[in-house]
């Protein structure tokens, strides 16, 4: 096959040798000039071509991405969530996830696509993009200058989606599906897109990239998607209060297989989210690549490590619940640490989403069902700090050259960060708490007792998973 | 004719059928039970939480025999279910006033 492509090639270039020399045999004259235009004419081709080729590369790793991010919700995170349910509520637990897959991405290409990433101010997008005005396959050299705007949308959009399907951890099992569906549009428009906008968009706050008045590493959503989701998901466990039983009741989950299945889709559907965040087919991309690797293999061992020192057995559901808390931790550092670093975020990650899923939870009596604040705000907010301790130059010159994070020679950075996890923390506090009390004045949040008893999968959706 | 009700480990289950087919044991009923004599449960730990499991899955079987092979099918019940552990199960033997085939009605150890 190769030499057939050599062959090729070679008779190309010897056919547009020939027609170079028969023009400048037809004018003897101007044989030098127009020998010497036409080359520069066939240089400036040739890189037109590379270009072309080049973007091309990007664009089918960048559309690759995007699926590999949309297959995290689902099924990966659907699947991760509904595995540890009660197997009266699988469905509805499912259905929360998919049903964003939908929503959001009406809401998106109506609105939040231009909150987000649309000029506006340093906290929130403009209106020119709305209904995707002007979002087209030309570039926009702002966001990502070889690969069309329009998939940069879309895959921004995957992002949009998987960030709300992490706070249904918190209030699975209670929360009426009605109020889910009004609370997650809300919760995009008042809480997702100004984050969005803040750290990645143009003229944010926090945009590292763009000389943002606080510059918060965040490579692909340690902020913006996991510490707004975990801490947002805090507030909702804490105002719907306790499922009816708990602590006292036992509620195992009903089936740790199809976590297991969930949490794998999550780990390898994470490499469209860190290394597509390099919005390039570049070594950046691999950089971030093997920094994923190794922050989820790190965190499985450290939480499963440390399940076996105090329990005397290493559980499964502890190994994938340590790669998904590796995972997040290392979603903000990914394209600026290397491997090593990688593996001590992941280790940190593990060992602490462990301690406060499984000691500070019960301390504090707080029902977070699924931990999605134990894993997602905590390993986020573990993740956005380490960034600044870990991000090198050598992996990625942010800031023109000049030291990036703490061991890097730029203490200032973990400040920075601070601010950046600050922000983020009080965005979802506020922003959350505000849009429960109006949802649960309009239609209330929580279901009847009865129907708590019963299950939502018949008391919201009418159906039952398991009919044998 | 007599009732035996056998609750055993559900992994002497296959050897007990085998056992008492020998013997000439014509049917028998099965049925998948939790439960708990002085044998402890265990504990079971997802993400920190600890239920303790103390009804334990076992295997109960029930068949009415003819008086004539009650004592043969105790002996070979025990003999294919004992583990000589805790959790073995309990054997219960009790009469049977009638039985009646549904398909023709034939009724007592006829119907058996």
């Amino acid at each position: 096959m190769r030499r057939l492509w050599m062959v090729l090639l070679l008779a190309l270039s010897l056919g547009s040798l020939g027609a170079v020399a028969a023009r400048s045999a037809v004018v003897p004259g101007l044989a030098v000039r127009s020998a010497t235009a036409s080359v520069a004419g066939q240089l400036a081709q040739l890189e037109r071509q590379v270009n072309q080729a080049r973007n091309r590369g990007d664009n089918a790793w960048m559309l690759t991405s995007a699926a590999l991010v949309l297959l995290m919700t689902g099924p990966g995170l659907a699947l991760f969530y509904g595995g540890l349910v009660r197997k009266k509520n699988v469905l509805a637990t499912l259905m929360q996830s998919f049903s964003l897959m939908a929503i959001i991405t009406v809401l998106w290409a109506l609105l939040t696509f231009s909150l987000a990433f649309g000029q506006g101010t340093a906290f929130l997008g403009g209106f020119e993009y709305l209904f995707l005005h002007g979002v087209g396959g030309a570039a926009n050299p702002a966001y990502a200058g070889s690969i069309p705007f329009e998939t940069y949308m879309v895959f921004q959009l995957m992002f949009a989606i998987i960030t709300p399907a992490l706070i249904c951890g918190a209030f699975a099992e209670r929360m009426k599906f009605s109020a889910m569906v009004v609370f997650m549009v809300l919760w995009s428009v008042v809480v997702y897109a100004p984050m969005a906008h803040m750290v990645w968009g143009e003229g944010g706050l926090l945009n590292a990239a763009q000389g943002g008045v606080f510059p918060t590493l965040d490579f692909a959503g340690g902020t913006v998607v996991h510490i707004t989701s975990g801490v947002s998901a805090l507030v909702t466990a804490l105002y719907l209060g306790r499922r009816l039983g708990y602590p006292e009741e036992p509620m195992p989950p009903h089936n740790v297989v199809l976590s297991f299945i969930g949490a794998c889709l999550l780990w390898v559907g994470w490499f469209g989210f860190n290394a597509g965040s390099a919005l390039a087919a570049s070594p950046l991309a691999t950089s971030a690549f093997v920094a994923t690797q190794f922050g989820a293999a790190a965190a499985a061992i450290g939480w499963a490590g440390a399940e076996w020192m105090r329990n005397g057995r290493p559980s499964l559901l502890g190994a994938v619940s340590g790669a998904v808390a590796g995972l997040v931790a290392i979603t903000p550092a990914s394209g600026f640490v290397g491997p090593m670093s990688a593996l001590v975020i992941g280790l940190v990650a593990g060992i602490v989403c462990y301690l406060m899923v499984t000691k500070v939870k019960a301390r504090l009596g707080y029902d977070d069902s699924l931990d999605a604040f134990g894993v997602h705000g905590v390993g986020g907010t573990v993740g956005a700090l380490l960034t600044g301790v870990f991000a090198a130059r050598a992996v990625n010159p942010i800031f023109n050259q000049q030291p990036v994070g703490l061991i890097d020679g730029h203490p200032a950075q973990v400040l920075d960060q601070m601010v950046g996890v600050a922000i983020a923390w009080a965005l979802a506090i506020v922003g959350t708490f505000i849009i429960l009390k109006i949802v649960d004045g309009i239609i209330g949040v929580r279901v009847p007792p009865e129907h708590e008893v019963q299950g939502l999968d018949i008391t919201q959706h009418g159906e039952e998973a398991y009919n044998l | 004719m007599k009732k035996i009700e056998a609750i055993i480990q559900p992994s002497r289950f296959e050897a007990v059928k085998g056992a008492l087919q020998e013997i000439g044991v014509q049917g028998m009923t099965i049925l998948e039970v939790r439960g708990h004599g002085r044998q402890k449960g265990h504990t079971e730990v997802y993400r920190g939480s600890e239920y303790t499991v103390d009804l334990l899955p076992k295997i109960k079987l029930e068949m009415v025999v003819p008086d004539r092979l009650v004592e043969a099918a105790v002996q070979a019940i025990l003999k294919a279910a004992k583990t000589g552990k805790i959790g073995d199960g309990k054997i219960f033997v009790s009469s049977i006033e009638e039985a009646i085939r549904i398909r023709n009605e034939e009724r007592g150890e006829a119907a058996l």
